[in-house]
């Protein structure tokens, strides 16, 4: 009965009446996020952060995830930060310092003891994966590596050299940093910079919860419907957290209208209104003359179907009142 | 979001660096002692050994000492302090004053110097004579002349908000008084002069000095404040009917108009007359009724909308042909010069004189009285705007205990958030010179107090906080609350309803889209813009949006080809309709708006054919 009564009526202009329940907040939210003075944002929020959202850019500006653990570390801080360093991607850089002796044409790494030590790192792995990147003759030292790799251009050994310095070494590519946090249901572990594939294989994680801020990644890792979902909860939050009260439904017809087609596409030129279907909306919408070229060339037929469309020609807009039409004249 | 401000660290300067010193900008050597050496210079210039236009300063950081005596400082006249007593002595203030000293010979005797924005930097400058202490360097020969003048006639500065007093002198320049005596003689082309003004009853020294009260801007109002039911909510106003009645709030407008008889090219030229009824462009006889035999219209006659002032002829555009009897018909093309519509008034003054050019000429000058209304703009001297919402007549007025009822009403929700308890002193003070018949003082920091108003009031027998019990003009019956009244100076402001009221139902098109044109000179019409549409669009009322956006603008029925998809054109010769592409003549009317046809139109110049495929309506 309920659900008879929620129905939306055929020819509401759900599209209209969404644009304009987030938009009016959002015209809110702009104003006042100019008094807001001070306070560094760690994370963009909220009108960047929605803009970056509905522009579906490649990566966030400061990718995040939530990793949940199963079994024992659940409830153990100690086990958690165990996984957490592991987790923790390190690079080569970070163990010592790597220079060049362009003399001899050879990449110098000095490998500080400690630091392997501290995080756990074997100096044999760190030679294997040298070898197997940079390849070459290796001379080892104490700590102290030398490659001599096969160049003979000093600009090839510098570029070999920032390779070598970006080199992961252990955990998971990308993630940048980890803190261990305490949640409702024990402890999770908060990382800078996501990467979900990496992060599902390792021991300990819950796969089925792990959250990332990267709407994109989700898309590629998880499919259409969970990037819609995604896409959903990251509005959602923006707007809650600015303390701006919008029914989910028209948010959830935003993420639909992004989604629809089997990928994300962005708000705008370069996504949906660049893809409408007339090319007469397309063309009142931005770049008028290359939509319009492009309809000659084609010799493409504009059915009149949207509302864009019939304004502009003069007929009533398919919509609510306009949506009737005689059948028949008796 | 927010930018981390970088702290800004001058550049280390070489150990053993002397301390340079510049003279306009141009380095010329080096001193080793930079105070003794200020304090030298310095002296000498007060003994007059150099000149006056110099200025020093020492910048500690950079170790620079500079001296500036070029042209295009801005500098400033101080009275000099020297171990804690100021220069200008009791016996030269004497002297002074009968005639003994002048302004330059205390200048040359290093009482008062010129400082410019550098030396100032390094000066300790105290505001009044008390201020003293043995640090002071100068005192500041009165504290109003850190203002300058807009800021020093307005009441009581010290007690508002800065904002307030920008907005307040931003608004004393729209008041309207009697901006010059002449006024009757001149033929500005618009013109506001007030019909009573008043002095102030607080005012400030400069006001004086300046001799305002001459010209004065404004009237003194009976102010209260308080609540009017609903009717000044929102920075309104609600002002006594019987008041304006009696003049308060009125003002004149004046209104010139021009014209002249061009000469032009060929011989032709330009005739004021009163147009014959063959003239093209003839406007109904009515609008000539006002014009003398010359064209010219009788001064003191009374013009409505769209009135022609002069009648004139002008040659037509192009040159005809001639006419079957080998004569040149003479036509002639109406170009008088009318009133506006919407204006209306009085011809004041006619004058036909002789322009730049050497054509005749004639201006024409309308009077219009413009009583205060409901939407003419009023302000005090605090920033405190509103516009009138209700003009409320004398008996249904609030009242006091004595009789008085206010000119205005204004809202209290104005004060608090606004700060500007300037207003609410001046009020006060208003008040308690009402009755003592002295100005009250309202200068920058030296003004009567809030206390000496307060006694002068309480001496009167009237509460010393200014509030009064009102009685409702209504009932009669007394209002709890006591009401704080007083009098206070305010402005009209030349934003009149009259000159800005705007409507239209019909009216011109533009030529090149046909919609209605666009401001209120034009007649024009009011957008019914993107976001109005979306609305629309919102609410499903599609009949709606097509009435707004083509039954009330640029429809048109276009002949359409049902073969090719071209707009076609109608022969009248031939009667008949046809495709001016494939000649057919199977053509249909289609309802479109012409902005549409235009577009197509312009895809046409772009170099694409457009085909519109017909369909029957459904």
């Amino acid at each position: 009965m309920k659900s008879t009564l929620t129905k939306i009526a055929v020819g509401e202009a759900v599209g209209i009446v969404a644009a304009q329940s987030i938009g009016e907040p959002g015209t809110q939210m702009t104003m006042r996020t100019f008094h807001y003075a001070g306070v560094a944002e760690q994370v963009p929020t909220g009108l960047p952060r929605l803009i970056e959202l509905v522009d579906v850019r490649k990566e966030p500006k400061k990718p995040l995830m939530d990793i949940y653990l199963k079994g024992a570390a659940k409830d153990d801080e100690k086990k958690a930060q165990a996984i957490a360093t592991d987790i923790e991607s390190v690079t080569l850089i970070r163990l010592g310092e790597v220079t060049e002796d362009f003399a001899q044409k050879k990449i110098v790494i000095e490998l500080d003891a400690d630091e392997l030590a501290h995080l756990k790192v074997d100096l044999d792995e760190v030679r294997k994966k040298i070898k197997t990147t940079v390849g070459g003759e290796i001379e080892t030292e104490g700590t102290v590596l030398r490659v001599k790799p096969k160049v003979n251009s000093l600009r090839m050994l510098r570029r070999l050299t920032n390779r070598i310095k970006s080199l992961p070494i252990r955990g998971v590519e990308r993630i940048r940093r980890c803190v261990v946090l305490k949640g409702k249901e024990g402890y999770f572990i908060r990382t800078a910079g996501s990467n979900i594939s990496g992060i599902m294989k390792v021991e300990g994680v819950d796969p089925t919860r792990v959250y990332t801020n990267d709407v994109k990644e989700v898309e590629k890792m998880l499919g259409i419907e969970a990037a819609r979902n995604a896409m959903v909860h990251e509005i959602k939050q923006v707007l809650d957290m600015q303390g701006l009260n919008v029914d989910v439904r028209h948010i959830m017809l935003l993420a639909d209208a992004m989604t629809m087609n089997g990928q994300i596409k962005s708000i705008g030129r370069h996504g949906l209104s660049g893809q409408k279907a007339g090319v007469l909306a397309r063309a009142a919408f931005e770049e008028t003359v290359k939509h319009l070229v492009n309809a000659a060339i084609q010799a493409e037929e504009d059915r009149l179907i949207g509302v864009t469309e019939n304004i502009i020609v003069g007929q009533t807009v398919p919509l609510g009142t306009g949506l009737v039409k005689l059948k028949m004249k008796i | 979001m927010a930018k981390t401000k970088k702290k800004r660290r001058l550049p280390k300067l070489p150990p053993g660096r002397k301390i340079q010193v510049l003279l306009n900008g141009r380095l010329v050597g080096n001193v080793d002692n930079a105070e003794e050496f200020i304090a030298k210079v310095r002296a000498d210039r007060r003994a007059g050994l150099l000149p006056v236009g110099t200025n020093f300063f020492y910048n500690r950081r950079a170790k620079d000492i500079l001296i500036n005596c070029d042209s295009g400082r801005a500098r400033r006249p101080y009275i000099i302090v020297e171990e804690g007593k100021s220069k200008l002595t009791a016996t030269l203030i004497d002297q002074l004053k009968n005639g003994q000293m002048s302004w330059g010979k205390l200048v040359s005797i290093g009482v008062i110097e010129y400082m410019d924005a550098e030396e100032e930097e390094s000066s300790l400058i105290a505001l009044k004579e008390e201020d003293i202490t043995p640090q002071h360097t100068h005192l500041e020969i009165d504290p109003v002349t850190i203002f300058g003048v807009t800021v020093s006639v307005l009441p009581y500065p010290e007690y508002n908000s800065s904002p307030r007093i920008t907005m307040a002198c931003a608004m004393a320049k729209q008041s309207l008084g009697t901006y010059t005596s002449n006024f009757n003689m001149r033929n500005d082309s618009r013109a506001h002069v007030m019909f009573y003004p008043q002095q102030p009853l607080v005012q400030t020294r400069p006001y004086k000095i300046l001799k305002f009260a001459e010209h004065a801007a404004g009237q003194n109002f009976i102010v209260a404040i308080t609540s009017m039911m609903g009717y000044n909510a929102s920075d309104a106003l609600v002002m006594n009917r019987s008041s304006v009645d009696r003049g308060l709030g009125r003002s004149i407008f004046y209104k010139t108009h021009e014209t002249e008889e061009r000469r032009y090219p060929g011989g032709q030229r330009d005739k004021f007359e009163i147009p014959a009824v063959t003239t093209q462009g003839y406007r109904e006889e009515r609008a000539y009724r006002h014009l003398g035999e010359d064209g010219v219209i009788y001064p003191e006659s009374e013009v409505s909308t769209k009135d022609v002032l002069v009648g004139k002829t002008s040659p037509p555009r192009f040159l005809e042909e001639i006419s079957v009897f080998g004569m040149v018909e003479e036509k002639k093309r109406e170009n008088s010069l009318a009133i506006k519509g919407g204006e209306e008034g009085t011809v004041d003054s006619v004058m036909i004189t002789d322009s730049l050019a050497g054509h005749r000429m004639v201006k024409g000058r309308i009077r219009s009285i413009k009583v205060p209304e409901q939407g003419d703009k009023f302000a005090s001297r605090h920033g405190q705007k509103g516009v009138v919402g209700m003009l409320l007549s004398q008996e249904d007025m609030p009242f006091t205990k004595d009789g008085i009822s206010p000119d205005l009403i204004i809202n209290p929700h104005a004060i608090p958030s606004r700060m500007t308890a300037g207003h609410l002193l001046e009020m006060l003070g208003g008040k308690a010179a009402c009755f003592t018949g002295e100005f009250g003082d309202s200068s920058a920091f030296l003004g009567d107090t809030e206390d000496k108003f307060r006694s002068q009031l309480k001496a009167l027998g009237f509460d010393e906080y200014g509030e009064e019990t009102l009685y409702d003009g209504f009932t009669g019956q007394a209002i709890k609350a006591k009401i704080y009244i007083g009098c206070i100076y305010y402005q009209k402001l030349h934003h009149l309803v009259s000159n800005k009221m705007h409507v239209r139902s019909r009216g011109p098109v533009q030529l090149l889209t046909h919609q209605p044109t666009e401001g209120r000179a034009r007649e024009g019409g009011l957008r019914f813009g993107e976001m109005e549409r979306d609305c629309l669009i919102g609410y499903g009322a599609s009949m709606l949006i097509r009435e707004r956006l083509l039954e009330e603008s640029d429809r048109t029925f276009e002949l359409v080809c049902s073969k090719c998809g071209a707009i076609g054109v109608r022969d009248h010769i031939k009667n008949i309709d046809y495709c001016p592409l494939d000649e057919s003549t199977q053509l249909y009317q289609a309802e479109m708006s012409y902005a549409f046809k235009l577009l197509l139109d312009e895809i046409k110049a772009l170099g694409i054919f457009p085909r519109l495929i017909l369909r029957d309506r459904a």
